[in-house]
């Protein structure tokens, strides 16, 4: 077991969205919190503090994780991606198109959160049916939406993701 | 072009920032250097004396600034103010008393937020407690726990209104229906917290406070009251993006001021974000209501008189804008129905609960929860269909606009065609034949119809009807639902859009460039729209702000009034140039174009430039520039009168639910098979964002029939804290839910709108205890309190079973 006495700050080595960051931290930094304060990256919202909203879901090595159930020393040598990293050579990610084609957000809040979780999902979803979607949608919380258009979005990027195999075959998500 | 016009589903302009992680909520600004962090001790105690604080220990730690307490609350504020004569002393933090649990008793300032909260566990603090009250009608009893002792008594507000003549039709009445109800305490938790940045100049005694509030409204004029500032020395900026309100976040204004007093203490800035176990426990809810409702009835199921006494408990402060949960629906209290004659008693009661604000469908879920539900109790009375009750009763088309007895003017609507339409979706008939079929089989289905009213656009006035009309006579009077907005173009021919209507997600931003777009005659996407609100920069009046769907009535308005000014301007520019009468003219694709001659045009950048660039050749008399400011009120929105009427909305809109459910007979759970409503909410601005506020206010509806209160046991202990306790609705639990509209364009509003997004919210809880009721009917079960959680239908479905066996064993 790691021991820290109180105060002690701890170098933290981790690559986000594909950049490497050295920062020191207090070994008690919530990773939410770390990203938000010492990476910059405020894109990744804080709803709860107790993992059941889902906002601050952030992919660590590729799965979906509350970043506010986990310390930031926990992810050292990790490979984390954001909400911000979503987007690939100014092209908005297939997610976040369908998002705003089918109204999946209105105060926005909770989405980064629920972008995250759908990338995790999706990619070993390749066809999901609309009750995998909502049990994959049980984790986050949304007051303004009443879900359906999120629900929407998934199932079109979904099918987008299909067809563009089918139209080339590589996989390639459009 | 046309396809973002006023009325097109244009996608939102707000979605780019909000899917890439570059929103600017509260908690990500850091306007000023050197800002520190705020956290807040609080009570453990629903009710007690602070006999000493002690903080030596927290001053003394790592980081940390300073801590205040009550003391200096008390020395540096006074009171808030409010709409009530009852002298309750609420202050930002407990004063010599707690009277809730998670009051704020102390705050403590340190580098960041994690030492601040270390040192809040080093503050000692000597309570004495003291017996606590946390049900309404315990509360009102003569020997009940007093909370306040210079009130004398637990009630803050208590008034009684007749209109008609109650007394006839009740004597006259073949039928005399009635019942109590009970509606819960619950919330609507944004998903964002409440967050305060808040930093004092000592030098000309100047506050300025970010915050995720979405007023000012008349909260900025108690905020600088309680403050003892100038208003103008109070400077209240709101970020242009705020995680969700849905009325909760007005509750955040005590924070406003107390970190203003922190940072005027401490002499840094400081900012503060509520954790969601604060959220929960201390920020803001709707009331919980207990309503005896009676309904004078004839034998053909009209109803002629209603009697209505309604008890709010507003916790254990009331704290502006209550009492007026009690009272925005108070024009519209008969709701969709003519009936002619009403009688009502208003009582406002302290608790040791949390108090009470804003909250989507602010007082229509209180109101129409009973008075629907006695709808369908007087059809299983009289043994009619409900439906057929409601249909005698509705508001007839051609009685538009229609007067309620309390003084609501309602503008238009055809509720008879929409409430039809709703039974057809449903298959009504159809879905009796199957109910009677499931009900042999052991199965308990149900239908629950609701109609209800959805006023918009609140009046100033009619929160005035908490004072008597001899007190009201005292003071200004107040009416009015004004709202301003800003249109300018700079010199390069760039449209900038100032509102003040702080939106939390319903995206003004992009009907307000809808409307400019229209108006203007320019690609909507190139309009841009300012929403960060400044009480000392933003075109704002006392209404300003988002509550009460008042944006599609009243704050579009404003942006329509501002870019028709603009639009004048540039005409008169054009019609001197083209030598064309100004009303020859039209303004479409970024040109003024001769109408009869469409080849004589002058583009839009031109005409622009002109402003700009050549002042010296505009016509004679003209100001130079474009930057006009425009503020709309309804004329309708007057004061209350002599005798109480008031018209407290803009507008009213009208929904018609009709929602089949299946009760699980082993385990109580409600699954809802289907859920139809019909909207008329006048003409739609925005399809795609209509949409989203119906599902959004229809799932909050449904969090508050199903699953959500905000619980407290006997002694006045909070039983929920955390999202593991207080139940929001998930994904998996929405059901299958069909929209459909109609528009019956007001005839008041410039664009035809009315507002929308709180209807189901308020019809959702009295539609889905009604169907619940119906299920259940079989059994005796009488549906009189929600949320209708497993736990509650099962013990109910238990005890009917019991006393069914019971009646048949002991022979009468």
């Amino acid at each position: 077991m790691i021991k820290m006495s109180a105060g002690e700050r701890v170098e933290i080595s981790l690559k986000i969205n594909g950049k490497v960051y050295e920062e020191r931290t207090e070994p008690r930094k919530l990773l939410s919190d770390f990203l938000r304060e010492e990476c910059g990256l405020s894109g990744t919202h804080v709803g709860c503090e107790h993992g059941v909203c889902g906002a601050c879901t952030v992919l660590v090595d590729g799965a979906a994780v509350r970043s506010c159930l986990m310390f930031a020393i926990q992810a050292e040598g990790a490979d984390i991606q954001t909400v911000e990293g979503l987007a690939k050579d100014g092209q908005p990610h297939s997610l976040q198109k369908a998002f705003s084609e089918c109204h999946a957000l209105q105060c926005g809040f909770c989405t980064p959160g629920i972008l995250m979780s759908a990338v995790d999902f999706l990619d070993s979803h390749a066809d999901p049916t609309t009750d995998e979607i909502k049990e994959m949608l049980s984790g986050h919380l949304c007051r303004c939406t009443g879900y359906k258009g999120i629900i929407d979005a998934i199932e079109q990027a979904a099918f987008r993701r299909k067809e563009g195999e089918n139209v080339n075959g590589s996989g390639d998500t459009i | 072009m046309k396809q973002n016009r006023i009325g097109q589903p244009m996608a939102r302009v707000e979605d780019a920032r909000l899917t890439s992680g570059q929103g600017t909520f509260i908690e990500d600004l850091n306007p000023l250097p050197n800002i520190h962090h705020a956290a807040i001790l609080r009570s453990p105690y629903p009710h007690a004396r602070i006999k000493a604080i002690r903080t030596e220990k927290a001053e003394r730690m790592p980081g940390v600034k300073g801590v205040v307490t009550g003391e200096d609350i008390a020395r540096m504020t006074v009171p808030f103010p409010v709409g009530v004569t009852a002298p309750v002393k609420y202050y930002s933090l407990a004063v010599e008393k707690v009277r809730f649990v998670g009051e704020p008793v102390a705050v403590v300032v340190a580098k960041n937020r994690y030492l601040a909260e270390d040192a809040l566990e080093a503050i000692e603090v000597d309570y004495e407690p003291l017996p606590a009250v946390v049900d309404i009608e315990k509360a009102l009893e003569q020997d009940a726990p007093l909370l306040h002792d210079e009130v004398g008594s637990n009630i803050a507000n208590h008034r009684f209104f007749d209109y008609g003549d109650v007394d006839r039709a009740f004597a006259e009445a073949d039928h005399v229906i009635k019942h109590k109800f009970r509606f819960p305490k619950y919330s609507a938790t944004p998903v964002e917290t409440y967050g305060v940045i808040a930093q004092y100049e000592s030098s000309g005694n100047h506050l300025t406070i970010w915050s995720n509030f979405h007023g000012p409204f008349t909260l900025q004029s108690v905020m600088a009251a309680a403050l003892q500032m100038p208003s103008n020395h109070l400077r209240i900026i709101i970020p242009k993006d705020v995680g969700g309100s849905y009325g909760i976040k007005s509750g955040v204004f005590p924070y406003m001021v107390l970190m203003g007093v922190v940072s005027k203490k401490l002499g840094l800035p400081v900012k503060w974000i509520e954790d969601r176990q604060e959220h929960l426990t201390a920020s803001s809810s709707g009331t919980d209501r207990v309503t005896w409702i009676e309904a004078a009835v004839k034998l053909d199921g009209t109803v002629t008189g209603l009697k209505m006494k309604m008890a709010d408990s507003v916790g254990g402060y009331i704290r502006a804008p209550e009492p007026a949960c009690l009272y925005r629906t108070h024009s519209n209290s008969t709701g969709a129905y003519r009936i002619p004659n009403l009688h009502m008693e208003t009582i406002a009661v302290m608790t040791n609960k949390s108090p009470t604000g804003l909250i989507r469908g602010y007082g229509g879920q209180q109101l129409y929860f009973p008075l629907e539900r006695i709808m369908h109790m007087i059809a299983e009375q009289l043994g009619m269909d409900p439906a057929d009750v409601i249909r005698r009763n509705l508001i007839q088309t051609e009685e538009f606009p229609y007067t309620t007895p309390s003084g609501g003017v309602y503008d238009s609507g055809d509720y008879t065609a929409a409430f039809e339409k709703a039974l057809e979706m449903a298959n009504y008939r159809e879905f009796r034949e199957r109910q009677a079929k499931a009900r042999e089989e052991g199965k308990y289905l149900g239908i629950g119809l609701a109609c209800i009213v959805e006023p918009s656009g609140s009046n100033m006035g009619y929160i005035t009807i908490a004072l008597t009309p001899e007190q009201r006579a005292k003071s200004l009077p107040k009416s009015g639902s004004a709202e301003g907005a800003t249109v300018s173009i700079d010199p390069m021919g760039g449209i900038a859009v100032r509102i003040s209507t702080t939106p939390t997600g319903q995206g003004h931003e992009t009907v307000a460039a809808q409307i400019v777009g229209e108006v203007l005659g320019v690609d909507p996407q190139s309009v841009r729209v300012i929403a960060e609100m400044d009480t000392l920069t933003s075109p704002w009046s006392v209404a300003s702000g988002s509550y009460s769907s008042r944006f599609a009535s009243i704050g579009s308005s404003a942006v329509y009034k501002a870019a028709e000014k603009v639009r004048d301007k540039l005409l008169n520019i054009a019609a001197e140039q083209l030598k064309q009468p100004p009303a020859a003219l039209d303004i479409e694709n970024g040109k003024v174009i001769v109408r009869d001659d469409p080849q004589q045009q002058l583009s839009l950048k031109r005409l622009i430039g002109s402003a700009h660039w050549n002042p010296q050749g505009l016509p004679s008399g003209m100001e130079p520039g474009i930057h006009e400011t425009a503020f709309y009120s309804m004329d309708n929105a007057l004061p209350p009168d002599e005798n109480d009427h008031v018209n407290g909305s803009a507008t009213y809109g009208f929904v018609a639910d009709a929602v089949t459910v299946e009760i699980d007979a082993d385990t109580g759970e409600v699954k809802i098979l289907d859920y139809f409503t019909v909207h008329d909410a006048g003409k739609l601005l925005n399809p795609l964002i209509v949409e989203g506020q119906i599902m959004g206010g229809l799932v909050h509806g449904l969090g508050g029939a199903l699953y959500e209160e905000l619980a407290y046991d006997s002694n006045g202990h909070f039983l929920t804290g955390s999202f593991m306790d207080y139940l929001c609705p998930t994904a998996t639990e929405i059901p299958d839910v069909t929209i459909k509209h109609f528009e019956t364009a007001s005839p008041l509003t410039p664009l035809g709108a009315k507002g929308l997004g709180e209807g189901n919210t308020m019809s959702a809880p009295a539609v889905i205890a009604n169907a619940v009721a119906d299920a259940l009917s079989p059994l005796g079960i009488t549906i009189d309190s929600l949320p209708l959680t497993p736990s509650r239908i099962w013990s109910m479905m238990q005890d009917a079973h019991k006393s069914t066996k019971q009646s048949k064993e002991v022979p009468i």
